[in-house]
């Protein structure tokens, strides 16, 4: 696989999950108690044998720089290749930002690069998937562009791009935002090509107005190339929307899916930060709960993910929740359905509540 | 390249007295705390001290020690100048020798601490559990116009005979220096950490290696004969938390000394302790679980119940198991069922369904690494 270039495109649509993307990109909101969403991307990359990634930087970079650095804690800072940052350009003619745009400006890198193909994908996706299996099924096709795909088998309550598929994989159809059933193949947002595809589909596209890689690029070009649908059919979960989040976390309380996406697979990797083991004391009772190293524990956990340094004091009850890094729950207070951002407080005696399919959010840095 | 205070870490000791735990690996590896390796205390202790040049002296089964430290990265001493060295005994032309004692240890690497030309070296050893900033202690002894400072930690009059017990002056000068005497006349305990002006332990190192009498160890040799001669040897008291962990029990009880309401030492603090570890996911605990007063790392699953218990990463606990107070360290697997009560279950063991780990005069029951324990009611298998 070191003749393909990862490249991982941030700039995402985060209009249904704005609550927890103010002052992120989709890319670093925190998931699954220790991770950020782009380890998932990040990690099957570089355990299937990419050691090139480069990162499209969005207006929100700093919390993606801050976790990233050099791309040591997933064995991307070396001497040669590795991780490198594609910058949005701040030229005068800001009239016209777009993905496509800072993929043109920073073309001169892809051309020069040494690899044969690109992957190029979003950030939100949460998997964990082997990509030479994707490459072997590019080659076996003959695809210029293979297009991986997934059956929710759940209705998906946010906009996804569903594609038609022949039988021989051909892909027939692409449609953004459409009304898609249950048994609908919504696409991944993750595409294999040559290098030489790209560079035509780049420039073409850009030199043509266009500012979307699917919508101005892939879409309008369809009768050019062979594309091709790739299914996966292990885990997948797309997090474009706050509800998607929310389900995704609790999917994770399903011992088979945090096994197959954590444990039986390659591992996902994210930045260390060497916190304690979890502490449990006397009055603790948690169950069927994630819980993070870093926690101290004196309260009710019920189907709940803790994220690190959480502390619960005594006579907590937390349910179905989700609590961020460095969040402070005091004495007695009580949440149910609730995603606290990191660092939120709770004093004594409050309770929260919010709705099974509408969870309510508590910003980052809120004391209440 | 000049560094001014270079530490060095005894890390060869076989460790005979943890029986079946270092059956495999030096003593400096052993797990300690839920996460952790004997031998991160000292590396972050250095760290977190701003002292980035370390030599890890390490001669008994060394493999998964010297694995284990890799760059030193993980300790944030990969450093392009100094960092972490590993030092294991070498051939040179005319002999071949293993480390015969801490001091020559220390002897047989004056090449390497000349390289660093340093005025002060720090002599740690790697079987202790505590946090220090030996960078206080190095200001005492500039202060103190100290040759030689060692630590001490005042210990009860019954455990003194255990120690190397020191008799200082009102000013902390140590007057009288005794290996574990049997009628101790103080109850300050040296902690093994020395810090000494270079060139007078080098002088002393030089002569120590050609007294054919000596043992060749800082506790029985060198500090007696500098005391002889009236070197300026002064005491650095210590009032932490401080653990020899060199017996089963010893490393039982710190272990213990981490849970509690209040734990005794806490390894939570500011002073973070760093270690090497795989990337684990959060915990999982099952919807029986039952878990009080413990400590539980990445990757566990846990479906049975833990009291007072110390779990390791990659731990599983079946449902209906039950953990009383004992450690069980990375991977190991206790089935549905099966009860551990005080007990050190070291890592990849397997205890099946239904056993019961126990022991009957209250010992500690020790599981060797990959054990799989298939008969019920187990009783205090092999101690070491």
């Amino acid at each position: 696989m070191n003749y393909v270039l990862g490249l991982i495109n941030l700039h995402e649509d985060n209009r249904l999950i704005k609550e927890i993307t103010r002052k992120r990109p989709i890319a670093t909101i925190p998931f699954a108690g220790r991770y950020r969403l782009i380890d998932f991307i990040l990690s099957s990359m570089v355990n299937s044998g990419i050691i090139s990634v480069g990162i499209m930087l969005p207006d929100k970079a700093a919390s993606i720089l801050d976790h990233l650095r050099s791309g040591k804690d997933w064995d991307l800072a070396r001497r040669h290749e590795g991780l490198f940052y594609l910058l949005p350009s701040n030229d005068d003619d800001d009239i016209r930002q777009s993905e496509l745009k800072t993929f043109y400006q920073n073309l001169n890198i892809m051309r020069r690069s040494p690899q044969e193909y690109i992957l190029l994908s979003g950030a939100h996706t949460v998997f964990n998937i082997d990509f030479n299996n994707v490459l072997r099924f590019h080659q076996n096709t003959n695809a210029d562009i293979t297009m991986l795909y997934y059956r929710p088998g759940r209705k998906l309550h946010s906009p996804c791009t569903v594609i038609k598929t022949k039988e021989n994989g051909l892909v027939s159809d692409i449609a953004n935002c459409p009304a898609a059933g249950e048994d609908a193949d919504v696409s991944m947002g993750t595409y294999l090509m040559s290098r030489k595809v790209f560079l035509e589909i780049v420039e073409h596209s850009y030199e043509r107005g266009g500012s979307d890689f699917l919508l101005d690029g892939i879409m309008r070009m369809t009768a050019h190339y062979n594309i091709y649908g790739c299914c996966y059919d292990g885990y997948v979960s797309c997090i474009n929307s706050l509800y998607g989040y929310y389900q995704t976390s609790m999917d994770l309380l399903n011992p088979q899916i945090w096994n197959e996406l954590f444990i039986d697979n390659a591992p996902i990797y994210t930045r260390t930060k060497d916190d304690v083991p979890a502490q449990y004391k006397s009055r603790a009772n948690v169950h069927n709960s994630l819980i993070s190293n870093g926690c101290t524990i004196e309260g009710l956990v019920e189907n709940s993910i803790l994220f690190r340094d959480v502390r619960i004091e005594k006579g907590v009850k937390i349910k179905n929740s989700i609590i961020m890094q460095g969040c402070q729950l005091h004495k007695n207070s009580c949440l149910e359905n609730v995603i606290c951002d990191k660092n939120v407080t709770i004093s004594a005696e409050k309770y929260l509540k919010g709705a099974e399919s509408y969870p309510l959010i508590v910003e980052k840095n809120t004391v209440i | 390249m000049k560094t001014e205070c270079l530490a060095m870490i005894l890390a060869g000791g076989q460790g005979s007295r943890l029986g079946v735990l270092t059956k495999r690996v030096a003593k400096p590896a052993v797990h300690f705390g839920g996460k952790y390796r004997i031998i991160d205390f000292p590396l972050s202790n250095c760290s977190n001290s701003g002292i980035e040049t370390v030599g890890v002296l390490t001669q008994y089964k060394p493999l998964e020690l010297h694995t284990y430290l890799g760059t030193g990265e993980a300790w944030n001493l990969d450093r392009k100048n100094g960092g972490v060295y590993i030092l294991p005994p070498y051939a040179r032309e005319k002999e071949a020798d293993w480390y015969k004692g801490t001091a020559d240890a220390i002897y047989q690497n004056i090449n390497f601490i000349e390289t660093y030309d340093p005025d002060y070296v720090l002599i740690l050893s790697g079987d202790h559990i505590y946090t220090m900033d030996y960078s206080w202690m190095l200001e005492e002894h500039k202060m103190n116009k100290a040759e030689a400072t060692i630590s001490v930690i005042k210990v009860s009059h019954k455990e003194a005979s255990r120690f190397g017990i020191m008799t200082t002056d009102r000013n902390g000068r140590i007057t009288a220096f005794e290996e574990k005497p049997k009628n101790p006349q103080s109850t300050l305990a040296s902690m093994g950490i020395y810090i000494f002006n270079w060139r007078l332990l080098k002088r002393y190192l030089e002569e120590d290696y050609a007294d054919c009498l000596s043992e060749h160890d800082f506790g029985k040799n060198i500090i007696p004969k500098m005391l002889a001669d009236h070197v300026r040897l002064f005491s650095y008291s210590f009032d932490g938390y401080w653990k020899d962990v060199g017996t089963i029990e010893s490393l039982w009880e710190a272990n213990m000394d981490l849970l509690k309401e209040t734990p005794s030492f806490d390894l939570g603090g500011s002073w973070r302790i760093y270690s090497s570890h795989n990337p684990l996911p959060p915990h999982f605990i099952g919807a029986n679980a039952k878990i009080t007063n413990s400590l539980v790392s990445g990757g566990a699953v846990i479906d049975g119940s833990i009291k007072n218990s110390v779990i390791f990463p990659g731990v599983h606990i079946g449902k209906k198991a039950r953990i009383v107070n004992s450690v069980i360290m990375p991977y190991s697997i206790i089935h549905a069922g099966a009860v551990v009560e005080k007990a050190i279950v070291a890592e990849n063991c397997e205890i099946m369904n239904d056993c019961h780990i126990f022991s009957d005069n209250g010992s500690i029951t020790v599981i060797a690494e990959g054990e799989t324990i298939t008969s019920i009611g187990s009783d205090n298998k092999q101690v070491g």
